[in-house]
């Protein structure tokens, strides 16, 4: 009993993102003039999908207790380096896949190993590096396009309908909790991790490799980023590097994070709550679509609802028995 | 201003040497580097004309960063600066299209704006408890909002007061107006921060706010005003803004963000808080403001200077920010 209670406690972040996904979602499907079909949620799943790779790529700097601002930029190089490598044979286009895939891991490790041995705060260093990927990214593509013979077979079958009914792309997503993140919240290096965000001095006491296991949450979020801006090529077909639209994914992700439960303290949460809160934080922008709203007020509304769901989230007023637990 | 009146003393005197001498000293030390390097490019670099106005572009810059320098010795962050800045201005400058009375009251309109914007940023943090990432980013997020339903999604056809204009465009014997304000900005920071007990709270504050709580500091008070300052600074840099550009523009405070935060840190201040003095924040801004002229002046293409602007950041981190090993 005091088992579940325990992980009902850890797991509750999550139940509320999902909670807030479900009746958001509920709403915008009843309200949508289609109704509940598979077009409607492909359409909505592949908005969610991309939002969701970065939150999970955030999610697993979070839980070591520190934060990558550069998440955004790194899905914005993917991007830009995307839309020129994939084209030709599929060989070709796989061989692209692995470029930019590669691309992503080498950006997380230099942040990786910026922070490890230059003993830098994340936040700082991450928007110096944040900057220097979007350089990258604007000197590969320094206007929006795409390469002339792009190969759209890869990028249509990941973000079409599976059977004719499901969302390829979120399979996808499921199939990346199953390969990567479940494997890793299982590991030796995962339960490093969530020991290093919970006390970097303890778990180093203990023995916890803390080193190898801030490098892979820093290489596993470069990575998740990456594929996020590959998603975006799918989707778009062309590359753009757009640092508003890097701004906006950076900070949606700590949103994101923080709406599906992992504590910006480190430690605690999970890569699939951070999925639900991206999905959340998603329906309550596509509300906006099916309630015919003054485009004008769409900002502000999301707005509110973001500070009323991160507030609600995130105060810990509630949760404190003794005053000076404030402070710790 | 004067450099000894700049002096913000840290913590304790004695070790005011060891502690505050290093990141600062680097700092000015880059600072005339990058001069030596411009000046080999191009010899106006070393003009009194060219350092007069880099002081005056970097002013807008200095007030902002100084409403986050409070912010981050507490060891916070206010990543709402974006919109206070616009929100600033925008205010500021619709208040100025009311009439006469408006625009005697455009300047202290706008900065109210800002004030009440920190002091929900204040609350949230100081008695809610909510992580100042997250809270700030909200409250960004929500004056986007109100800021774009109130213009209806263009740029705002009210133009800057005259004395907007005046006090970031023109001159009292040759110095700029931008330039006096944002000394007379740092003054008040350097006394409020090392001769006031708010500033002493703020140091304490950022250390350990356990411990500065137990001492008897009113933390919760401390922390609000601090974030209700920090968002009137950013507005007030706002105004100056509008009043340089002559009119408030949408997304104006994009840009204003990170580079605050790069100034702040890398004048010394830590990002954990507790630690740094206004000087290095002032040194902090005007690397900052060189570099990104002396990039422009070079006709360095964006992408270019994008690279180069992050690589020397992380070069100068790399060289003093590091944390002091041992666990």
């Amino acid at each position: 009993m005091n088992g579940l209670r325990y992980s009902l406690a850890e797991q509750r972040g999550m139940f509320l993102a999902l909670a807030i996904f479900i009746i958001m979602f509920a709403f915008y499907v009843a309200n949508h003039p289609a109704g509940f079909t598979p077009n409607v949620v492909q359409t909505a799943a592949n908005k969610g999908v991309l939002l969701a790779l970065v939150a999970m790529a955030q999610t697993f700097v979070v839980l070591t207790a520190g934060i990558d601002l550069s998440v955004g930029m790194i899905f914005i190089l993917a991007n830009c380096l995307a839309s020129y490598l994939l084209v030709g044979t599929p060989p070709m286009v796989a061989l692209g896949v692995g470029g930019v895939l590669l691309t992503g891991l080498a950006c997380g490790a230099l942040n990786g190993l910026l922070v490890i041995y230059g003993r830098l705060q994340p936040i700082v260093i991450t928007i110096a590096t944040g900057a220097v990927f979007f350089g990258i990214a604007l000197w590969i593509r320094p206007y929006p396009g795409s390469a002339d013979d792009f190969s759209s077979d890869l990028a249509d079958a990941l973000t079409g309908k599976v059977l004719g009914v499901f969302p390829a792309s979120l399979l996808f997503l499921i199939l990346l909790v199953l390969v990567i993140w479940i494997p890793f919240r299982r590991s030796v290096i995962g339960r490093a991790v969530y020991a290093v965000g919970s006390s970097e001095p303890a778990a180093y006491m203990s023995g916890v490799p803390v080193m190898r296991a801030k490098f892979t949450a820093y290489v596993l979020s470069g990575l998740l980023a990456a594929m996020g801006g590959l998603y975006m090529t799918f989707f778009t077909y062309s590359g753009e590097a757009s640092l508003a639209n890097g701004n906006t994914y950076t900070l949606s992700s700590i949103a994101a994070v923080v709406l599906g439960g992992v504590s910006l303290f480190g430690g605690r949460g999970s890569a699939i709550g951070a999925i639900f809160g991206a999905l959340a934080f998603r329906a309550i922008g596509d509300l906006l679509f099916v309630f015919d709203f003054d485009p004008l007020w769409q900002p502000l509304f999301q707005g509110v609802v973001l500070l009323l769901a991160v507030s609600l989230g995130a105060a810990r007023l509630f949760q404190v028995r003794n005053r000076l637990d404030l402070f710790t | 201003m004067t450099t000894d009146k700049l002096d913000a003393p840290a913590t304790s005197r004695t070790n005011w040497t060891s502690r505050i001498d290093l990141p600062v000293a680097t700092a000015f030390g880059c600072i005339i580097l990058l001069l030596l390097v411009g000046s080999l490019y191009s010899p106006n670099f070393l003009s009194p004309e060219y350092l007069l106005q880099q002081l005056k572009v970097g002013a807008f810059l200095g007030v902002i960063a100084t409403g986050m320098m409070l912010v981050i010795l507490l060891g916070q962050i206010d990543l709402s600066v974006p919109w206070a800045v616009t929100l600033g201005a925008m205010m500021a400058s619709a208040a100025t299209a009311y009439g006469p009375m408006g625009e005697v009251f455009a300047i202290p309109f706008g900065v109210l704006c800002g004030v009440l914007m920190g002091l929900v940023n204040g609350i949230g943090v100081a008695y809610l408890r909510i992580p100042s990432m997250i809270i700030t980013l909200a409250v960004n997020a929500v004056a986007q909002g109100l800021m774009v339903a109130y213009t209806g999604g263009f740029a705002p056809q009210d133009s800057a007061s005259p004395a907007m204009r005046y006090l970031a465009a023109g001159t009292i014997l040759g110095v700029p107006n931008a330039v006096i304000v944002w000394a007379i900005t740092g003054a008040v920071a350097v006394f409020l921060l090392g001769r006031t007990t708010f500033g002493r709270a703020i140091y304490g504050i950022g250390n350990k706010e356990a411990a500065a709580y137990l001492s008897g500091v009113p933390t919760q008070r401390v922390v609000m005003i601090a974030f209700a300052l920090c968002g009137g600074l950013a507005a007030f840099g706002g105004v100056l803004l509008a009043g340089y550009a002559g009119k408030a523009a949408q997304s104006m405070g994009d840009a204003y963000l990170l580079p605050a935060i790069a100034a702040v840190v890398l004048g010394g201040t830590s990002i954990l808080g507790g630690r740094g003095n206004y000087l290095g924040t002032v040194a902090g801004v005007i690397l900052i403001t060189l570099l990104q002229s002396i990039l422009s002046v070079m006709q360095i293409a964006e992408f270019g200077r994008q690279i180069i602007y992050g690589a020397v950041i992380i070069v100068m981190l790399l060289l003093y920010g590091r944390e002091r090993t041992g666990r």
